[in-house]
């Protein structure tokens, strides 16, 4: 029945992939086996992107009855809520009282970034080096420890609990940071553009500007003529003053957050992050070379960590640094 | 037929069968993808990107080693958009590698430079960034940091989990454990498995030309019985191909004043190792009882498990045995003063060079062995001598230790030992000869091979096993029943000496076979098959081994339990391999 809902309502992952959230729980609740997992993903861990602190902190009774109406909709389960090591300690003690007796467990994420990544989870909660894994198979085909297993995001079963309980309204949580005056998290519906969010929640910037999307690190750049679009994936919203925005300074921070993520697994993400940092602190930076290194790293990375480093880089030079 | 499905590759239509992966499919069509962190041993780690293919609907490139066809699939092997991003990955990994190519494992057979020169890889385009890197040594192994492309399949080969993944990121660095619990057992598996040669035996290259070097000495040579199968493969012949003849004039054109065969050596191991066998099983004591010729094997008992170290038999190796008797019996012999004699053993493994130096093996005061050169060192040898190796006549090894039974060579096939111990203890144990000498329910390279042999009215339950993962599953099951098997032969490597750490690179489950077999002709083809039936081995008995002492002293030993060894941190692997 509440997957039924799910793809009635097409609802779509709020972790950052946006994949159909009915689809994953179809295929672990069909799977058959002794036992199954459901993962509640609260690692939050890309910059300017916060809303799921703030579900937690607001909503906590949704994401619990979220889970656990996952819990009697896929048989043979338990649950874990896999927490950024600051909400654990923050939501710690409302979790488990809301949690009671169901089989809800709460574990602490073990590094940064990549452990939002969803087999990079698995690994970590399996107590290994935490790496993404090859997919297929899928975590829904073989999960944590080899059984089915459902991962969704905090605000994913936000949205569960509401449609269970038909108070859905199409609305999703906008994290809005940046060069605004009034930053925060907004819960408004989800087919508004960029341009009207801004407006109403009182954060169009009286200057020229550009915008981030789903993210501060391997988030699009999208300028002030593209504000029309919707925003999806993880809901984030950050705007940069176009005339204090240091182009070159801002790929140096990039590229430093996803230096220090990365696992080092495979070689494009391992040695090509280095070298576009080695490359772009030279007088005259080799063009054709980043070129190459960006093509590597979003052609042949082994994970959506790799893949997405140049995103921010291309479209900001594409749009806001042309050279 | 159900289990086959249409796909098309490179735009051609075939029907293939269903679970392969693109890399295997594209194999079988002889479409030749790159690989480097694939090995056909090892679990598929998908790391190095380069075997990328793009597959219609799908966005990205799709590593070929990973991806398992579904019918419909569109694939393509090779296109502007592949070929640079394996140019890119190429120069991104020489970036990490040091290149030292005159003193590689993998030679001219190196695939990384295979691969730069078909992608018009710049392998200079990024700096060398692990040039500071430390280099380090254990035992007979040492572990370039500077050339390592951290594709981690030591870590996955190494049985013992001794090399360790440190750090992250581009700071990601394989080291070797500074835990105590854990040593290495020096099987040099990690050797065969580095896509890289990262990885080397010490001496691979600066020590290969020092046993000739020594003066006014009598330096013989002695080869075990894997070398004749696998040499060949250094000089571009098949694998498996035999070249005993060719083997022993190389040793001979290099200069040794003699050349024995350490099969000789194995057939007197299999005469005391026979011996022990067929003791402890009608007194029923100390059993199961172990083989004790692998080193890597013995190493692996004497640090992890020395509650079993009793069940070790206590005969010596055959190359151990072999070099005993060349300084003891031979000496006396010819009359040349022992002092005066090197013997230097050709082995199929880097363990072998930590064997020798056992302090507890010294016969009056003298190693039976002074130097090991592995397979590959001694093609390189024979190289720089530029010997003409495929081309040369056959020669035959020297009296007395040229000689040996067909039992004594296939001594480097996992379940070799033991069925050449069968082949002598059977009379003992049965009272009578035995029907047919081959035993083929032993052979193979299943990594666990337990079978209930009929000696006489006894049944024996026989484990042979190679790989110590495999022996560790076995010590583990014996924990719980002790009387689960009477015997066990452990080989280290997969497929026993044939995968060994200092063979001829490459090396997968096929190669070793074809190795394997080989040697099996040779024995099946030979008049005299068993150990107790060779004359040379019988006229030693007969005239030198003739009293405890003296057998005990060049063909037993003991064992006791070990202390983790040193790791040794190198300056610089060029000023060290200068």
């Amino acid at each position: 029945m509440i997957i039924k809902n799910l793809e009635k309502y097409n609802l779509k992952g709020r972790g950052g992939a946006s994949f159909p959230v009915w689809l994953k729980w179809n295929e672990v609740q069909g799977s058959k086996s002794e036992k199954k997992y459901i993962i509640c993903n609260a690692s939050e861990g890309e910059p300017a992107v916060f809303k799921d602190g703030y579900i937690l902190e607001n909503y906590p009774d949704e994401v619990i009855n979220g889970i656990k109406i996952a819990l009697t909709t896929i048989n043979n389960s338990s649950a874990i809520i896999y927490l950024r090591k600051d909400y654990y300690k923050k939501f710690k003690i409302k979790l488990k009282k809301l949690i009671g007796k169901s089989p809800i467990e709460l574990r602490k994420k073990t590094c940064g970034y990549l452990c939002g990544e969803e087999t990079t989870i698995l690994e970590s909660l399996e107590g290994k080096r935490e790496e993404p894994r090859n997919k297929p198979p899928y975590p829904s085909e073989s999960g944590l420890f080899g059984y089915p297993t459902l991962i969704n995001n905090v605000e994913t079963f936000f949205c569960v609990s509401k449609i269970a309980k038909g108070d859905y309204k199409n609305t999703r949580f906008y994290s809005i940071s940046g060069d605004i005056k009034n930053p925060g998290v907004y819960e408004l519906p989800e087919n508004w553009s960029i341009k009207k969010i801004l407006n109403k929640t009182d954060n169009f910037p009286a200057f020229n500007f550009f915008v981030q999307i789903n993210g501060g690190a391997g988030g699009e750049i999208f300028n002030n003529e593209e504000l029309s679009i919707t925003v999806s994936g993880s809901g984030a919203i950050l705007v940069y003053n176009f005339e204090k925005a240091k182009p070159l300074s801002l790929i140096n921070q990039w590229l430093n957050f996803f230096y220090n993520e990365n696992c080092g697994k495979c070689v494009p993400c391992r040695e090509g992050i280095l070298r576009l940092k080695e490359i772009l602190a030279e007088k005259k930076p080799n063009l054709d070379t980043i070129k190459d290194i960006l093509f590597a790293l979003k052609e042949t990375s082994y994970c959506a960590l790799g893949k997405s480093v140049p995103i921010p880089i291309e479209s900001l030079i594409k749009k806001i640094w042309i050279i | 037929m159900d289990n086959l499905i249409n796909i098309k590759i490179n735009g051609r239509e075939v029907k293939v069968k269903k679970d392969r992966t693109v890399l295997e499919i594209a194999n079988e069509a002889g479409i030749d993808i790159p690989i480097l962190c694939f090995h056909p041993d090892l679990s598929v780690k998908s790391n190095c990107r380069l075997c990328v293919v793009e597959i219609k609907g799908i966005n990205g490139l799709q590593t070929a080693c990973s991806t398992v066809v579904r019918n419909g699939m569109d694939i393509t092997t090779e296109s502007l958009n592949i070929n640079k991003t394996r140019k890119t990955n190429l120069e991104f990994i020489f970036s990490q590698h040091l290149e030292e190519c005159p003193d590689c494992v993998w030679m001219s057979n190196c695939q990384l430079l295979k691969l730069a020169k078909r992608y018009s890889a710049n392998i200079t385009r990024f700096k060398d960034r692990k040039s500071k890197r430390p280099v380090f040594q254990f035992g007979p192994i040492v572990f370039d940091e500077t050339k390592c492309m951290d594709c981690r399949n030591c870590v996955e080969v190494c049985p013992v989990n001794f090399l360790e993944i440190k750090n992250r990121g581009a700071d990601i660095e394989i080291t070797p454990s500074r835990n105590r619990q854990k040593d290495c057992i020096y099987c040099g598996q990690c050797i065969t498995h580095c896509p890289v040669g990262a990885i080397e035996s010490t001496g691979e290259f600066e020590g290969i030309e020092k046993p000739l070097k020594k003066e006014n000495k009598y330096i013989v040579a002695q080869f075990a019985p894997s070398i004749r199968t696998t040499i060949g493969e250094e000089f571009g012949l098949p694998y498996g191909e035999v070249v005993t003849g060719k083997l022993v004039a190389g040793l001979k054109k290099l200069g040794f004043y003699r050349v024995f065969d350490t099969s000789v050596g194995a057939d007197f191991t299999t005469i005391e190792e026979a011996h022990e066998l067929a003791e402890r099983i009608l007194k029923q004591r100390n059993l199961p009882a172990f083989s004790s010729c692998c080193p890597s094997w013995v190493k692996f008992l004497e640090f992890y498990h020395p509650e079993f170290i009793k069940n070790l038999c206590t005969t010596r190796s055959p190359q151990i045995i072999l070099g005993g008797l060349i300084k003891t019996y031979w000496a006396e012999k010819e009359k040349i003063n022992p002092k005066n004699i090197i013997v230097v053993s050709i082995m199929p493994c880097v363990s072998k060079k930590f064997e020798m130096n056992r302090p507890e093996l010294a016969i009056n005061g003298l190693k039976p062995v002074d130097f090991v050169l592995t397979t590959r060192e001694l093609a390189r040898l024979l190289m720089k001598n530029k010997i003409d190796f495929k081309n040369l006549p056959s020669e035959s090894a020297d009296a007395p230790f040229d000689s040996p039974s067909g039992a004594g060579i296939i001594y480097g096939a996992s379940g070799g030992v033991f069925e050449s111990a069968i082949r002598t203890a059977y009379k003992k144990i049965a009272g009578k000869d035995m029907p047919d000498f081959s035993v083929k329910e032993i052979r193979g390279q299943e990594g666990i091979k337990i079978r209930e042999l009929k000696i006489g009215n006894r049944t024996i339950k026989t484990a042979v096993v190679n790989g110590i993962k495999n022996a560790e599953q076995m010590l583990n099951e014996l924990k719980n029943k002790p009387k689960a098997f009477d015997v066990m032969e452990v080989m280290a490597c997969p497929g026993g000496c044939i995968g060994g750490g200092g063979q001829p690179l490459p090396v997968s489950a096929e190669i070793r076979k074809s190795r394997a077999e080989s040697l099996y002709k040779i024995d099946e083809e030979k008049p005299l098959r068993s150990a107790h039936e060779n004359p040379i081995i019988q006229q030693i008995y007969k005239n030198y081994l003739t009293n405890r002492k003296n057998i005990h002293s060049i063909c037993h030993t003991k064992f006791s339990p070990k202390k983790k060894g040193q790791i040794n941190k190198l300056k610089n692997s060029l000023k060290t391999h200068a």
